[in-house]
């Protein structure tokens, strides 16, 4: 079986317990605008431009069968309409100013590169994170991802949205040691307008998750203006109410813009900052109200 | 730290090194007096005997600890029997840009008029070159290896306890038995052993009287000091002065005090590399700690103050003036006196106890290059011990560093040390492994494994210089196949190690029979018992080392040969040496093909890393095992102090991409930026190779601040240490720093001034490194932020 993954990457130590490998998976069902790993939106992989490294040999012009590239003065353009992420351009470019996100991998392929750092997770109390993109979105190859890990004594931690259909989180859950579930927004038409999907089956799914007895820490994007506020309150009681009790503050920050260039996507980022100090302080002092253990980052 | 301490940093901070010429005027009285009329051992005891009667005496204000190897902190004395400056080498010293010292008008005119008629034609340095053959003098020039001792002293070794539980007194009644039991007959050897003896008791005396010395000053100054608590203290001086160090220390100040006078013997008597350290320096001093905090003579601040002292003292110290060829491989003030903490008791047991940590809070205190310090951990030592080393490593100045105790341990043993003789081992210089009192372990130089590539690919020709170096191995062309340029590798490296140590033994020579330290030879076992010198093979143990340079650009340009042009043929050799000839200009593409497409060190990629094992494999068995003049063995070991951008200064490009006269790797470390994985792929790749057969090997590992951050920053880091350890990696040192800031720094140098960054095995001022030091750097670090 074959997934979609558009990174793996090492030493990741905030994702999770102890000293962990992060595996990236590709596709992503919501869409939010603060969305910092927009390469992990596509389902398919897709040509990323470093327009800085380009030199200029226009041999990526030439690889291209469908006449899709274009190099001016500002490097590497790539006329989406026209391009079918075949990767010719980034296989003959010299200095990686393109290159292609996302690579169909196996099982057994992803697990020799986890299992790499075993010696690490063993002295940290590390493991393996999946994390994406929406791993959820593709569920056979998570669940067989899982399976693997658990077989080779790897502690597990699923990092995800919670949008999926329950039957694939139940048949998965007992192999995952620890989920970290995102709670954007607890009103279900902000959560739509922020993120284009409803949060009803999220918030469902987050209760089975909890019922069933699985450790699970939540997380919670801050961004100013748009689920500070009252919104913190209704997030403390839920968490409270269905017993979790951390949940981990991740303040927004603007320095994914670039990635979308680099996508050729306009960035959907509205005049929004990185939130200031007391805000996140006030947005901590406010969940931990509500009794919860609140840990800034991770 | 109190204001004592604060003062007398500040002072030897802001002190500028300067030349003194006193020793060298001593040393030139005593051999005008005794040359011809005693032995070699004699003169040289007596020369040292002159100068300890002889040279003026230093109590500075408000020290405890005291001192000078010059007139004054940071007056730094020469060696003229090792290295006569010449008149421009004064000049140089005197007026560039970075690691000078003022040189007055007066000691320029000692110089013409007394030292270089006396000493130009006789010196260490001027002697050597001659008696090397011409092949090594070309390979020398073309920068293949460097040579440690053309102007510094073997050295390169450690105290261990006995300097805190032995006075000279004692060890003057060790060499008066020894003495007689040697026959008075007329057998040369006995002799040799007689005068050798006598030789080191004569230097006994002198350390005493150097330690009596500092008690009549203190007396005097005391007598005529109107403060009276600064009298008080000038007094207590002198009782600890006229105690040690001819009789052993009784607590916790004399201990102190009794080494700092054993260390100035040793880097007066001679300018030996890596000056010297006292060793396992917590393990030392805990019964004088204990002690002392039982009877209420000592407090925990009052023992930490004494330190503080000490710690001024090793920065009041710069090596001395180095040129040549020798000062770019040394690019630095600092001497390398390195403090082992930590580690392992003779038993086996935890060594760690309450001194380790007060050494790792006056290691971050005084935030000095000197002394430098390290920490032995072993799978033994508790887990806040490391923490806390760690989270001093984490403000970013490169001190301590970190060892793995238990595979410095299985090194040693592998050597043939005794289990004990292991356990009291550790580290000193940047990362080499002795066992402490008792071995001399000399660092012979670095080699330039790169450069041979380079003539590899020319048929034994250095391009170069255009000298026929080596043998006539194949012309690259006509390789038909990866093996066959790796066996042509293979039998220009034992050339080329084979002329380093022929060399080595013709001066290894030199110093047994021109240059004897019969005073440092009082305290490494067994030169008494066998009655034989430091610098001859008194030592219970006798190492060469020599030291491989670039093993992350030889892997890398190993690495792009094959993929290149023997597996994908993308070019023909031919194509990529013409590129190499071309530095690369007009062969952009080829350029970043080979920089962007080549499997590289430090990814934790086998195709690369499986390549450095192959190198290292070959380095190892080219030099490991083979004996040296002295009864000892050749090893390896892999570090490059500033000497990997030296060596890269004489190589043209490089088939990994590396331009025309840019650095090479450092350490074992990666390629600056080819890493691409986080540093649990370097240390995978690292630990690839087999540490335990190496003295030592050197890993920097970047990290941004931000990795360190925090609680889990902390955690993480340490448990990376735990693993790399566990895969029995030697050392690790971390530079935690960003590019943005040491770009800040190159810009303002001004305001950067006290900017301390970790370099290969120590560390130093930014503002002191040579620019390309700081842009390679500046490179190691770069890529890291960006994630």
């Amino acid at each position: 079986m074959q997934g979609t993954i558009f990174n793996i990457q090492r030493y990741s130590i905030h994702d999770g317990p102890g000293i962990r490998t992060a595996v990236f998976f590709k596709g992503c069902p919501l869409s939010c605008w603060w969305c910092h790993n927009p390469e992990g939106l596509d389902t398919k992989p897709q040509p990323m431009i470093w327009p800085q490294r380009c030199m200029f040999c226009g041999d990526c012009v030439q690889a291209c069968p469908r006449q899709a590239v274009i190099v001016n003065e500002d490097g590497p353009t790539i006329n989406l309409r026209r391009c079918r992420a075949c990767g010719r351009c980034a296989e003959v470019c010299p200095t990686q100013a393109i290159e292609m996100v996302g690579r169909r991998l196996t099982v057994a392929e992803l697990m020799l590169e986890v299992e790499k750092d075993r010696v690490f997770y063993d002295q940290s109390g590390g493991g393996v994170t999946f994390t994406g993109g929406e791993p959820l979105a593709q569920p056979q190859f998570l669940q067989a991802c899982l399976r693997a890990a658990k077989e080779a004594g790897l502690h597990t931690v699923v990092d995800t949205s919670g949008y999926a259909a329950a039957h694939h989180l139940t048949e998965l859950m007992n192999d995952v040691d620890l989920f970290l579930y995102d709670l954007k927004h607890m009103d279900a038409s902000e959560h739509r307008r922020l993120t284009g999907v409803d949060n009803a089956l999220i918030l469902d799914n987050l209760r089975m998750v909890v019922d069933a007895g699985r450790a699970v820490r939540a997380r919670f994007p801050l961004i100013p203006d748009f689920n500070d506020g009252d919104n913190i309150h209704h997030l403390g009681a839920f968490l409270r109410n269905i017993g979790i009790r951390y949940v981990h503050v991740l303040p927004y920050h603007g320095m994914a813009v670039d990635k979308y260039a680099r996508l050729g996507k306009e960035a959907r980022q509205p005049d929004s900052q990185a939130p200031p100090e007391e805000r996140i302080q006030q947005a901590i002092t406010v969940l931990q109200s509500y009794g919860l253990e609140v840990v800034r980052g991770g | 730290m109190n204001q004592r301490v604060s003062k007398l940093r500040t002072q030897s901070l802001e002190t500028q090194p300067t030349i003194t010429l006193e020793r060298a005027e001593l040393v030139t009285q005593a051999y005008e007096k005794y040359e011809g009329r005693v032995s070699t051992p004699m003169l040289r005891a007596l020369a040292f005997q002159h100068i300890m009667e002889q040279k003026t005496i230093c109590i500075n204000d408000g020290e405890l600890i005291v001192g000078e190897r010059g007139g004054a902190p940071k007056e730094t004395p020469t060696y003229p029997e090792l290295c006569c400056h010449s008149l421009e080498d004064l000049e140089v010293i005197h007026a560039r840009d970075t690691i000078n010292f003022d040189v007055s008008d007066t000691a320029r005119d000692i110089q013409s008029e007394t030292m270089i008629p006396f000493w130009q034609e006789r010196s260490i340095r001027s002697q050597l070159f001659p008696q090397m053959t011409r092949e090594w003098l070309d390979c020398y020039a073309a920068g293949i290896f460097t040579e440690f001792m053309e102007q510094r002293a073997p050295g390169h070794t450690v105290g261990d306890k006995k300097i805190f539980t032995v006075g000279f007194l004692e060890f003057k009644e060790r060499i008066a038995q020894r003495l007689a039991e040697i026959p008075e007959d007329e057998d040369p050897v006995h002799s040799a052993q007689r005068e050798q003896l006598q030789a080191m008791a004569i230097c006994a005396d002198a350390i005493i009287t150097f330690g009596q010395r500092h008690a009549e000053k203190a007396e005097a100054m005391a007598a005529a000091e109107q403060d009276p608590q600064r009298r008080q203290e000038l007094a207590a001086i002198a009782t600890v002065c006229r105690r040690v160090p001819g009789h052993a220390p009784r607590n916790f100040w004399e201990a102190l005090q009794a080494y700092w006078f054993v260390h100035l013997g040793v880097i007066t008597e001679l300018n030996t590399w890596d000056a010297f350290n006292p060793g396992r320096l917590d393990q030392h001093l805990e019964p004088f700690y204990s002690r002392g905090l039982a009877e209420g003579s000592l407090t925990r601040d009052s023992a930490k103050e004494l330190l503080q002292c000490f710690w001024v003292k090793f920065n009041n110290q710069p090596a001395p003036p180095k040129v040549g060829v020798t000062l770019k491989e040394s690019g630095t003030y600092t001497d390398f006196a390195n403090i082992n903490v930590g580690g392992l008791k003779v038993d086996g047991s935890d060594g760690v106890n309450d001194v380790s940590y007060l050494l790792l809070e006056v290691i971050d205190e005084m935030a000095l290059t000197q002394p430098s310090s390290n920490v032995q951990l072993s799978k033994r030592n508790p887990e806040a011990f490391l923490r806390k080393a760690a989270d001093v490593i984490r403000k970013g100045r490169g001190q301590p560093s970190l060892f793995n105790a238990d595979a410095v341990v299985a090194e040693l043993l592998r050597q043939g040390k005794t289990i004990e003789d292991a356990r009291c081992g550790g580290n000193s210089g940047c990362v080499e492994t002795g066992a402490f009192g008792k071995e001399a372990y000399i660092l012979t130089g670095y080699f330039n494994l790169v450069k041979v590539l380079e003539i590899t690919l020319h048929n034994g020709l250095d391009p170069q210089t255009g000298k026929q170096l080596g043998p006539q191995t194949g012309a690259a062309v006509e390789f038909a196949s990866f093996e066959q340029l790796l066996e042509a590798f293979q039998a220009q490296l034992h050339h080329f190690i084979g002329i380093k140590m022929e060399g080595n033994d013709r001066i290894e020579r030199l110093y047994a029979e021109q240059m004897p330290s019969p005073f440092l030879s009082i305290i490494v076992d067994d030169c008494i018992a066998k009655a034989k010198d430091y610098n001859a093979g008194g030592a219970r143990y006798n190492t060469s080392y020599i030291q491989g340079v670039g093993i992350g650009t030889i892997t890398d340009s190993l690495s792009s040969l094959r993929r290149h042009v023997f597996e994908e043929k993308t070019f023909t050799m031919a194509q990529l040496l013409q590129a190499l000839d071309d530095d690369f200009t007009g062969h952009d593409k080829t350029q970043q093909w080979v920089m962007n497409r080549t499997p590289k060190y430090g990814n934790d990629d086998d195709a690369a890393d499986q390549l450095m094992v192959t190198v290292f494999n070959m380095f190892l068995n080219a030099v490991d095992g083979r004996p040296n003049q002295k009864g000892g063995t050749y090893r390896i070991n892999m570090l490059p102090t500033t000497c990997h951008v030296y060596f890269g200064s004489v190589i043209g490009a490089t088939p990994d991409g590396r331009r025309a006269g840019r650095p090479l790797s450092e350490g074992i470390s990666p390629v600056q930026g080819a890493d691409r994985h986080g540093p649990t792929a370097v240390i995978n790749s690292a630990a690839k190779m087999d540490h335990i057969k190496t003295g030592g090997t050197l890993l920097n590992q970047k990290f941004t601040p931000k990795l360190a951050e925090g609680e889990v920053g902390l955690t993480n880091m340490a448990a990376l240490v735990r693993a790399y350890f566990r895969l029995d990696g030697h050392h690790i040192q971390f530079n935690v720093v960003s590019a943005a800031e040491l770009r800040r720094a190159q810009e303002r140098p001004d305001e950067f001034r006290d900017l301390i960054v970790r370099v290969a095995g120590y560390s130093d001022y930014f503002s002191h490194l040579s620019r390309a030091l700081q842009d390679e750097i500046i490179e190691r670090t770069e890529h890291q932020s960006m994630s």
